[in-house]
């Protein structure tokens, strides 16, 4: 009974041009425009820049620059990190771990203070060991913040620096880098083989939001179905309630594997987002993404009564969702509370997920958690749109 | 002949409003039977009821002598609803698939009864085109054949010709004709009484979820006490009072009367027109249609 149904809402759509320009056209366009204007941008953030310091000199100078870094209120500095064994102390950070965690997106940049970096600090010659800084390149502001902010915190461990550093900038010898009081060596740990970072983000973020309009859009099948009297003449033949329902929605998911699938090419063929690379990662998220977002659309059709109600509500949900969840903005540039608070919409997990592949280079197993949150959130829409669709069962 | 249909005190309120209040009657094998009554009168409520889509609140629906269960699938039934419940971009050969499938139709039978439903019908030449470019009969026709591509043995037709232009009618009444020779039963219902007069066996006629009446047309007649022919006299001058035994029309230019027996009585009424001084310009004689039956057992009262 299922593949029937299907078919019928596939050839619908294949004759209704309208939708095709909802579904494919108007979407690209979107992500074109997005990724075009912010593509190549760093954009900008007020917020406090989560940072991680391994101080391995493990010196009265380390240390009084590991305090003025931390008595910075515009930096939360994580010198400590809970090990690897439950219940653990806290244990220093080293360059290893500070690595790790960068790369697990628990921060997006980390100094490494190497030992002998007393003896090279405020020198104003260009010699001397040089801070490692650890890179997540998704966030193109942090690295550039947290370097600002080291310089003015050696100056602050090394009060007596300044004066010195006036009498070197009056002479024309030193590079600018080495005229700097702590000087810089930066390492991208995560994301190197990308060839346009920023678009991954937006390819992921602009077609989870459009899903989920779609899934709307086509779960709105269901309001035509039962003005028209075809969705009562289908029940009438005995297909049950929740066999219609699940025709409905695998043509929603198949339809978002379809659309998710388009958006990725075409972000591959005109702006080098590296698909085939993550193609595993990919599919993965991709089905999942487009099952929870079937079921989200179910929940909506099921809920409105008429089609007007539904435009609404889609509008008013899918927006804030999209916003909150980093559609729109990507939640990394947000304030940790809001990006906390976006986990309650299934779009967040689904946008970390790709950026986790696409970024952390992470494996098919470190996508558990965003698997079962999806798996979760989809069974729980289903559930909710079956109940909704009560009415349409005999009364 | 035998009973395939039955309905039996079948009840059902929505909320504090009843809508079947112990509706009885029975279809017969190979009938028409019309089921008449006002709007709101349960009509739908009934259909809907015995498609599975009304859990009745009391009563029984027995096909064949076997209950009907609300929810379970009903290969016996056929089910034309009123609304043109058909996939508009998709073909009449697409529609007519995905309903014989839905209705359990074999694979390897599908591909016949689909041909014959589309020759039946008369849509063969069309059956590539989506539904949405059809006339409104050609829909209708479509609609119908979409409820019996598994060979019912009773069908349910809602206002099967509404909206649809006298031709279109008459070969949905022919369509409906070739069902009855293959032995199906039919259930319509219709506002076109003079349908209702013209094609049905028997009428059951329903008010406020009960049946008021139901038999033959003259059945019918006699239970509204309509009994007699209607002589209706047009005369070459009004009669300031109208000779005894007749009523007045037109401000006297026409005079009506009922009779039992038109040979034995009509003589004397005419010679008792000429006795009042008129001449008889014309004359009609016929029995109460169907229309006058219903309306005088349902109340001229609008049912909006």
């Amino acid at each position: 009974m299922i593949p029937p149904l299907t078919r019928v809402s596939w050839t619908n759509l294949r004759r209704d041009r309208a939708a095709q320009v909802m579904v494919f056209v108007l979407p690209i366009a979107f992500f074109s425009i997005f990724a075009l204007i912010f593509g190549g941008t760093n954009g900008g953030s007020t917020r406090r820049l989560e940072l991680l310091v391994a101080d391995e000199s493990q010196t009265d100078a380390s240390a009084a620059l590991v305090r003025a870094l931390s008595a910075d209120s515009s930096l939360h500095v994580r010198t400590t990190w809970p090990g690897a064994e439950r219940g653990a102390s806290p244990r220093g950070l080293t360059a290893a771990v500070a690595e790790s965690l960068v790369r697990a997106g628990e921060a997006p940049v980390a100094f490494v203070l190497p030992g002998g970096i007393d003896t090279s600090l405020a020198r104003f010659d260009g010699r001397g060991v040089r801070v490692r800084m650890l890179v997540d390149p998704s966030d193109p502001v942090a690295p550039r913040m947290a370097a600002g902010l080291l310089q003015r915190a050696t100056l602050e461990a090394t009060r007596s620096a300044a004066d010195e550093f006036r009498g070197h900038a009056s002479t024309a010898g030193p590079s600018t880098d080495d005229l700097m009081p702590a000087r810089i060596e930066e390492h991208e740990v995560v994301g190197r083989k990308r060839d346009n970072g920023m678009v991954s983000f937006y390819a992921a973020g602009i077609a989870v939001m459009f899903l989920m309009f779609s899934a709307a859009a086509a779960g709105g099948v269901l309001i035509e179905e039962t003005e028209s009297g075809t969705l009562e003449r289908v029940l009438s033949s005995g297909v049950g309630m929740t066999r219609l329902l699940g025709s409905k929605w695998l043509y929603i998911a198949s339809l978002g594997v379809v659309q998710i699938t388009v958006m990725f090419v075409w972000g591959m063929m005109v702006f080098r987002l590296p698909l085939l690379p993550h193609l595993p990662g990919f599919a993965l998220m991709t089905v999942l993404t487009a099952a929870c977002t079937a079921s989200f659309g179910l929940v909506l059709a099921t809920a409105a009564r008429t089609r007007q109600q539904l435009q609404g509500l889609a509008n008013i949900v899918v927006l804030s969702l999209s916003a909150v969840g980093g559609s729109m903005f990507p939640r990394m540039f947000m304030p940790a509370y809001l990006q906390k608070i976006s986990y309650v919409g299934f779009n967040a997990w689904a946008l970390e997920g790709y950026i986790k592949v696409f970024w952390r280079e992470a494996t098919l197993v470190a996508l558990w958690p965003q698997v079962v949150a999806l798996l979760a959130f989809s069974a729980a829409f289903f559930a909710l749109a079956r109940r909704f669709a009560k009415r349409w069962e005999a009364a | 002949m035998n009973e395939v249909l039955r309905i039996e005190d079948a009840g059902k309120s929505f909320g504090s409003a009843p809508a079947l209040r112990g509706l009885s009657f029975e279809l017969r094998e190979g009938e028409l039977l019309a089921l008449l009554g006002p709007n709101g009168a349960g009509k739908t409520t009934l259909i809907r009821a015995l498609a599975g889509r009304v859990r009745l609140d009391g009563g029984r629906l027995a096909l064949h002598g076997r209950e009907l269960a609300p929810g379970a699938a009903r290969r016996g039934l056929g089910i034309c609803p009123q609304e043109l419940a058909l996939y508009p971009l998709l073909t009449a050969r697409e529609n007519l698939e995905l309903f014989g499938t839905l209705q359990g139709v074999p694979r390897e039978r599908l591909r016949e009864r689909v041909a014959y439903a589309l020759e039946w019908t008369g849509l063969a030449d069309r059956s590539r085109e989506p539904v949405r470019a059809f006339s409104s009969g050609m829909k209708r026709r479509l609609n119908i054949a979409c409820g019996v591509l598994h060979e019912p043995e009773v069908v349910l037709l809602d206002e099967p010709t509404v909206g649809v232009d006298p031709q279109s009618r008459e070969k949905i009444y022919d369509m409906l004709t070739g069902l009855r020779e293959r032995g199906a039963s039919l259930l319509l219902t219709t506002h076109y009484l003079e349908e209702a007069e013209a094609r049905a066996e028997r009428i059951v006629v329903i008010d406020h979820g009960v049946a008021v009446a139901q038999g033959t047309l003259s059945e019918l007649v006699e239970h509204a006490g309509l009994a007699g022919r209607r002589l209706r006299l047009t005369l070459d001058r009004a009669l300031a009072t109208p000779p005894a035994g007749f009523a007045s029309e037109n401000g006297g230019g026409a005079i009506v009367a009922t009779i039992a027996d038109v040979g034995a009585e009509l003589p004397a009424l005419l010679d008792r027109v000429r006795a009042a001084g008129a001449r008889v310009r014309d004359l009609e004689v016929r029995s109460a249609s169907l229309q006058t039956v219903f309306l005088e057992l349902t109340g001229k009262e609008l049912r909006e």
